[in-house]
């Protein structure tokens, strides 16, 4: 109500008005969002943001302070911080991103199944789920972790992607089974049922659709926590390994130095705050759309 | 009453057993082959006799089930395995960590929930909104930054520049300030979103405007009624806050070189001392099962509300597993947990 007289009020004053207006209510958004895509931008096209290769042992230039030549300075090897910050957002993203989307994917499935099947396959599903939330996550994730390089003798970014994506995964089966019940109980499904319609059908173009919402809103709250996490994993040495860049890495790289060199430490720090910020600005925003 | 506490400590017993077995199939069914691996790592020879005492110990000539029963034979004797590279007991290694990491949850949490109500109050009731909207978009903050660099930056500013605090631990109090800071803040920011939201809910309601029509002050609504009401989500979230602090001391306790439960984690992935892993986790799961039980049970004490009459008798909303003890339980309605019923913007790792 509110906003819409004050939008009636902009809209009837000068373009400017109405700019700084939107300026005024939006720059959080707007800033959120180009962080965002900045960051999303240097994972998919790194090479276009930075001339320098982030694997590049330069001995010459060892440890140099941030400059117009380095914007992030060099590390121990003389590798250019900023290209390897840039290289960084795609093993962090693509970890984050392979961590929601096995999340969802397991999650919306057992949630979905225990949901439309309920009874036996129901009871069975959510007890598993409840096991699985009564084991500490971060703990449960580590053993995730341990168990993939006891077994194949190598860690890297990919398992501790699938360790945090599973254990996120029965979020997202309590949430999916819930707006299944949801929409299981309403009558254009019951109509659907009688009118002839398969599970699949059904699924397909009721269920599916009303659950996208809220499975999107969580999902975006779920990348800025993954990105931490797997950032975690890789500064305890379970995620990434050297010498591929990945912001955790970078920060654990650069703290052996953060007395006499903090930028090593500070700018990785700084971008991941920066970005984890921005996602969860986001998911947050998109939660309050969702909810209107 | 009785019946609701049986039923919601047959429910944690449960829930503690399935963990158990998760991660017995996780961590010792699965690479059976730890064992093995370290009998035949050529770095560390271990006598013939050392590895058959180790492969009788757990039961590797044995089918899995078996295994399985005897391992549970011994958790119930309070007997979590043996090291397998320190050859140690697992038990006596988690025991001899444990206090460091009590004491650093402990004051971690005190932290976290002066933090908390600090910030919920400054966001309603700070006099100038620049205040209110500040202390408002402080807990997103605190969520956004990895605790390993809070740690960092406590660690570099407040040891390395400011020499204000031991940059190891030396076993003094002033020594825990700097870790048990960087876990407050962790655990801080989701109390304290919880409790700002729940405090503007609580300021909705009609008996604060009735108060305030009647002449009170602000501070007199608070003191009387809103902090009360507004604590109580608190409360339930403190049940999910100890995974996050057992999640958040393993990174703590990395940062800043701790001794304790983090540490041997760390340490025990990385030689893969999957027994002492199992261990940690089983520990970890208990205390987290028996806070949320704790919570529930004090809960209904603390908000009357939650008895609800049904069938002629009084009974109380399931707590946050929800483990029903049968087929027969589903039938009645499921009620929302208290956990459920937390404001929707609350994120939770």
């Amino acid at each position: 109500m509110s906003t819409a007289v004050v939008e009636k009020t902009a809209a009837a004053s000068s373009p400017t008005a109405v700019a700084l207006h939107y300026l005024r209510r939006y720059w959080a958004l707007g800033l959120a969002s180009a962080v965002v895509l900045v960051a999303l931008s240097w994972a998919v096209l790194p090479g276009v943001f930075t001339a320098y290769d982030p694997l590049a042992v330069n001995q010459a230039q060892r440890l140099l302070p941030p400059s117009g030549e380095h914007w992030f300075g060099t590390d121990l090897l003389g590798r250019d911080l900023y290209s390897r910050v840039v290289y960084g957002a795609r093993a962090s993203l693509a970890g984050a991103f392979l961590a929601v989307a096995v999340a969802v994917v397991v999650g919306s499935a057992l949630g979905a199944l225990a949901g439309w099947f309920g009874g036996v396959v129901d009871h069975v599903v959510m007890r598993a789920v409840d096991v699985v939330l009564s084991i500490p996550s971060f703990l449960l994730a580590i053993s995730v972790v341990v168990l993939y390089s006891a077994k194949t003798g190598t860690s890297g970014l990919v398992p501790a992607a699938i360790a945090v994506g599973l254990t996120a995964s029965a979020k997202f089966a309590r949430l999916i089974r819930s707006e299944v019940l949801k929409v299981r109980a309403s009558n254009y499904v019951e109509a659907a049922v009688t009118s002839g319609s398969s599970t699949s059908a059904i699924l397909r173009r009721h269920v599916i659709p009303n659950a996208l919402g809220p499975t999107i809103s969580l999902a975006a709250v779920e990348v800025g926590l993954a990105i931490i996490w797997i950032a975690s994993l890789s500064f305890l040495g379970l995620g990434a390994q050297p010498p591929d860049p990945e912001w955790g890495l970078l920060v654990a790289d650069g703290r052996k130095y953060i007395a006499t060199r903090d930028w090593l430490t500070v700018y990785p720090a700084l971008t991941i705050v920066a970005v984890v910020l921005s996602v969860n600005y986001l998911a947050r925003h998109l939660r309050k759309r969702n909810e209107l | 009453m009785t019946r609701y506490i049986v039923e919601r400590l047959g429910q944690a017993v449960l829930v503690l057993w399935a963990a158990y077995t998760l991660s017995f199939l996780l961590l010792s069914a699965l690479p059976g082959d730890a064992v093995n691996n370290r009998i035949q790592n050529p770095d560390q020879q271990i006598s013939p006799e050392a590895a058959a005492d180790l492969i009788a110990y757990y039961g590797l000539d044995q089918p899995l089930w078996q295994q399985y029963l005897q391992s549970l034979q011994h958790l119930l004797q309070g007997d979590l395995g043996f090291s397998i590279t320190t050859g140690l007991p697992v038990a006596e290694l988690i025991g001899a960590a444990l206090p460091s990491t009590l004491a650093l949850t402990s004051l971690a949490l005190l932290i976290g929930l002066v933090l908390a109500a600090v910030i919920g109050v400054a966001a309603h009731y700070a006099p100038w909104s620049w205040l209110r909207s500040a202390a408002t978009s402080v807990p997103p903050m605190f969520g956004a930054v990895p605790t390993f660099v809070v740690g960092i930056l406590i660690l570099q500013y407040f040891s390395f520049t400011l020499h204000v605090i031991p940059s190891t631990d030396d076993g003094t109090f002033l020594a825990l300030i700097g870790p048990a800071t960087t876990l407050g803040i962790l655990i801080a920011a989701p109390l304290a979103q919880v409790f700002v939201a729940a405090i503007g809910q609580t300021r909705k309601q009609s008996f604060v405007h009735v108060l305030l029509a009647w002449g009170a002050g602000q501070r007199y609504a608070f003191g009387r009624g809103v902090l009360r009401n507004s604590a109580l989500p608190v409360v339930t979230l403190l049940g999910l806050a100890v995974g996050e602090l057992i999640a958040g001391s393993v990174v703590t306790e990395a940062v800043f070189a701790r001794p304790g439960i983090g540490q041997l984690t760390v340490t025990a992935v990385n030689t893969q001392d999957l027994p002492v892993l199992q261990g940690v986790v089983v520990v970890a799961t208990v205390a987290f099962v028996l806070v949320n039980l704790a919570v529930d049970l004090v809960y209904p004490f603390l908000d009357p509300r939650l008895s609800y009459v049904q069938d002629g008798r009084t009974r109380v909303r399931a707590g946050l597993f929800g483990l029903w003890l049968g087929p027969l339980a589903r039938r009645r309605s499921r009620q929302v947990t208290p956990t459920e019923a937390l404001p929707a913007e609350v994120v939770m790792p």
